[in-house]
C-alpha cells in the first residue's frame, strides 16, 4: 500500500506536484491518470525517493523509500524507457540488480522469460527498440518479485500484443494482492486495466475514485476525464517553463495569455 | 509469453550492506566494454613509453648529471598518459549512470547514496589499483630491460625505487577515485573530463608560466606524480614523496567527500 499525504514539488517557479494526497490499495489496479506535464512522473520519482519534496511525505507500507531494507524486493519500478546502460547486456543489468538486493541469480533468468528477452539478453542493450526497453523496465520491476509496483506509462512503445500482454501481467499482478499503480495517459487503456483512477491535472489532485463511479455519472470514462481536466484547462493555457515573474500556481489564477 | 508465476513472498530478514552494493557495483563495472578497453589501453601505452624512453636513455656524462640521474623516474613517464586515462574511466564510471538514466535504477535498488558512492569507490579503488600497480612494475622491468650497455641499471635495491615504483601505481588508483569524484560532481561527461584535465593539465601548466616556475603548480597531482612521488631521487624546490602522497590522499578524499554530498543532497 502506498500512502501519498501533502506531496509537493516545485522546479524553480514550476510547481510540479501541488500537496497531492491519495492512497494505492493493495489487491487492484489504479490507474494514475493525467493530461502530458500533469506531474505523474515526477510523483512517481518522489515515492521513490529518488527526487525530494518540498512539502508532504510518500510512504510504501508506512515507511519512506529510503527506509525500505530491501527495496527491490518490497517495490518494484518501471519509471521511463532508459534506466539502463546502453552498453551493458539486459542480462548483466539484471543480475547487477539481483545482486544489489540478494536477489537469486535464477530470477534474472526467470524474467527475463516472463518479458520475452531471454533470446536477446547477451546481447547490449543499446540496439534494444523501444518497446524491448520497455519489456527490460518490466523486468527490473519484477526482478525482486515485490508487494508493490509502479509502471510509468509501461505500454509506450509496444506494438498491440505487448499492450495486451502488459494489461493482463498488471491485472495478474493486482489479483495475486499486489499494490499496482499505473501511470498513463491513455484513458482507453486505463478503462480496460484499472480498476480504481487517481486523475491528476496541472498538479493537482482531480479525482480519486474507481472506474465505475467516475463513468456512472454518464458517458464514457473518456468524457469524464475530458469532464475533469478540462475543468482545470483554465491552469493549462501557460508554458511553466522559464518565466521567472509567474504567479504561485496555487493561488492564482492565470489572466490568459503572459507573453515574457 | 508465459505468464507470471511468481508468488508473494516474505521480504527475507536483514537489509542491503555494502557487500551487497560492492557486488553490484563490480558486475556494473566488469559488464562495460569501455572499462577493458580503457585499462587495456592504459597498460599498453604506459609499459610502450616506459620501453620507449628507457631504450633511448644514455649514460649520464658529467658528475652533476651523474648525480641527478634518475632512470626510475624516466621509465615511469608513462603515468603522465595513464593517469588521463584512469581518471577519464573514472568520470564515465559516475556520469555514464546519469547519461542513460541507470542513476535512477541504482539509487532505486539502493536508496543509500552514500553508500552507492563508497561501494563504487572501492569497487573501482581495488581494480585501478591492481591496474596501477602491475603496469607501474611491468613498465619499469621492461623498460629496464632494454636499457642500453653501459647505462647504471635502477633497481629495488636502490634508495627509493622500490617506493617511487609502488607509489606511482597508488598514484593512478588515486586520479582514477578523483575523476569519480569529478563524475559525481559534475554529472556530465564532458564537464567531468574538462575539470580533469583542468586539474592534471592546462591550471599548472598556466600557474607555471604565471609565476615562473612550479611554487604553486607543485601542489597540483601531474607535479607531484612526476617529481615527488615517482622520483628515487628527491628534486630540489619539489615536496618530499611523502607530503605529495599524503597531499592527494586528501584531494582524493575532498573530491569524493563534494560528489557523495552532492549525490546525497542532489534529485537523481
Amino acid at each position: 500500500m502506498i500512502e501519498v499525504r501533502g506531496l509537493t514539488k516545485r522546479y524553480g517557479s514550476t510547481v510540479a506536484v501541488d500537496a497531492l494526497s491519495f492512497d494505492v490499495r493493495a489487491g487492484m489496479v489504479t490507474g494514475f491518470l493525467g493530461p502530458n506535464g500533469s506531474g505523474k512522473s515526477t510523483t512517481m520519482r518522489l515515492i521513490m525517493g529518488l527526487d525530494a519534496p518540498d512539502a508532504g511525505h510518500a510512504r510504501i507500507g508506512g515507511r519512506p523509500y529510503r527506509a525500505l531494507r530491501w527495496p527491490l524486493r518490497e517495490v518494484g519500478a518501471l519509471l521511463e524507457a532508459h534506466t539502463f546502460h546502453p552498453g551493458r547486456s539486459a542480462h548483466h543489468h539484471l543480475m547487477a540488480l539481483a545482486a544489489s538486493n540478494d536477489i537469486p541469480r535464477s530470477r534474472v533468468d526467470e524474467v527475463l522469460g516472463v518479458v520475452g528477452l531471454a533470446g536477446v539478453a547477451r546481447r547490449r542493450a543499446r540496439k534494444f527498440s523501444l518497446g524491448m526497453a520497455q519489456r527490460l523496465g518490466i523486468a527490473a520491476a519484477l526482478l525482486g518479485d515485490p508487494g508493490v509496483l509502479l509502471f510509468d506509462e509501461p505500454v509506450n512503445g509496444l506494438d498491440p500484443q505487448g499492450v495486451r500482454w502488459v494489461r493482463d501481467l498488471l491485472k495478474s499482478l493486482a489479483a495475486e494482492g499486489r499494490t499496482v499503480l499505473v501511470s498513463s495517459h491513455l484513458i482507453s487503456e486505463m478503462a480496460l486495466t484499472a480498476e480504481h483512477l487517481v486523475v491528476i491535472g496541472q498538479a493537482r489532485l482531480l479525482a480519486d475514485t474507481s472506474v465505475a463511479e467516475l463513468t456512472g455519472r454518464g458517458g464514457s470514462l473518456e468524457e469524464a476525464f475530458l469532464d475533469l481536466t478540462g475543468s482545470s484547462a483554465e491552469y493549462r493555457g501557460g508554458d511553466p517553463s522559464g518565466d521567472r515573474a509567474a504567479t504561485p500556481a496555487p493561488t492564482a489564477t492565470p489572466t490568459g495569455e503572459r507573453s515574457s | 509469453m508465459t505468464a507470471m508465476t511468481a508468488r508473494l513472498q516474505r521480504v527475507p530478514p536483514g537489509h542491503y550492506r555494502f557487500r551487497q552494493v560492492a557486488r553490484m557495483e563490480w558486475i556494473k563495472l566488469r559488464s562495460l566494454r569501455s572499462t577493458t578497453w580503457i585499462l587495456l589501453a592504459t597498460l599498453a601505452g604506459m609499459i610502450g613509453i616506459g620501453i620507449l624512453v628507457m631504450a633511448n636513455t644514455r649514460a649520464p656524462v658529467t658528475a652533476a648529471d651523474k648525480a641527478s640521474f634518475d632512470p626510475t623516474n624516466n621509465v615511469l613517464a608513462g603515468v603522465a598518459l595513464g593517469q588521463l586515462m584512469i581518471g577519464v574511466l573514472g568520470v564515465l564510471v559516475m556520469t555514464g549512470e546519469y547519461s542513460s538514466g541507470m542513476i535512477r535504477s541504482t539509487l532505486a535498488a539502493i536508496p543509500n547514496r552514500p553508500l552507492v558512492l563508497v561501494a563504487k569507490a572501492a569497487v573501482f579503488g581495488v581494480v585501478t589499483l591492481a591496474v596501477g600497480e602491475t603496469v607501474t612494475f611491468v613498465a619499469f622491468l621492461a623498460g629496464r630491460a632494454v636499457l642500453g650497455a653501459g647505462v647504471p641499471q635502477p633497481s629495488f635495491g636502490q634508495p627509493g625505487v622500490l617506493r617511487a615504483v609502488a607509489m606511482s601505481g597508488v598514484y593512478l588508483c588515486l586520479i582514477g577515485l578523483m575523476g569519480l569524484g569529478l563524475g559525481a560532481i559534475t554529472r556530465h561527461t564532458a564537464g567531468g573530463i574538462a575539470a580533469l584535465a583542468g586539474v592534471l593539465f592546462v591550471v599548472p601548466l598556466l600557474l607555471v608560466g604565471a609565476t615562473r616556475g612550479p611554487q604553486i603548480a607543485k601542489y597540483f597531482p601531474t607535479f607531484i606524480a612526476g617529481n615527488s612521488m615517482g622520483v628515487a631521487k628527491p628534486v630540489a624546490d619539489m615536496l618530499s614523496p611523502w607530503a605529495g602522497f599524503g597531499l592527494l590522499w586528501a584531494y582524493t578524499a575532498a573530491v569524493l567527500g563534494i560528489g557523495g554530498w552532492l549525490l546525497a543532497r542532489r534529485d537523481a
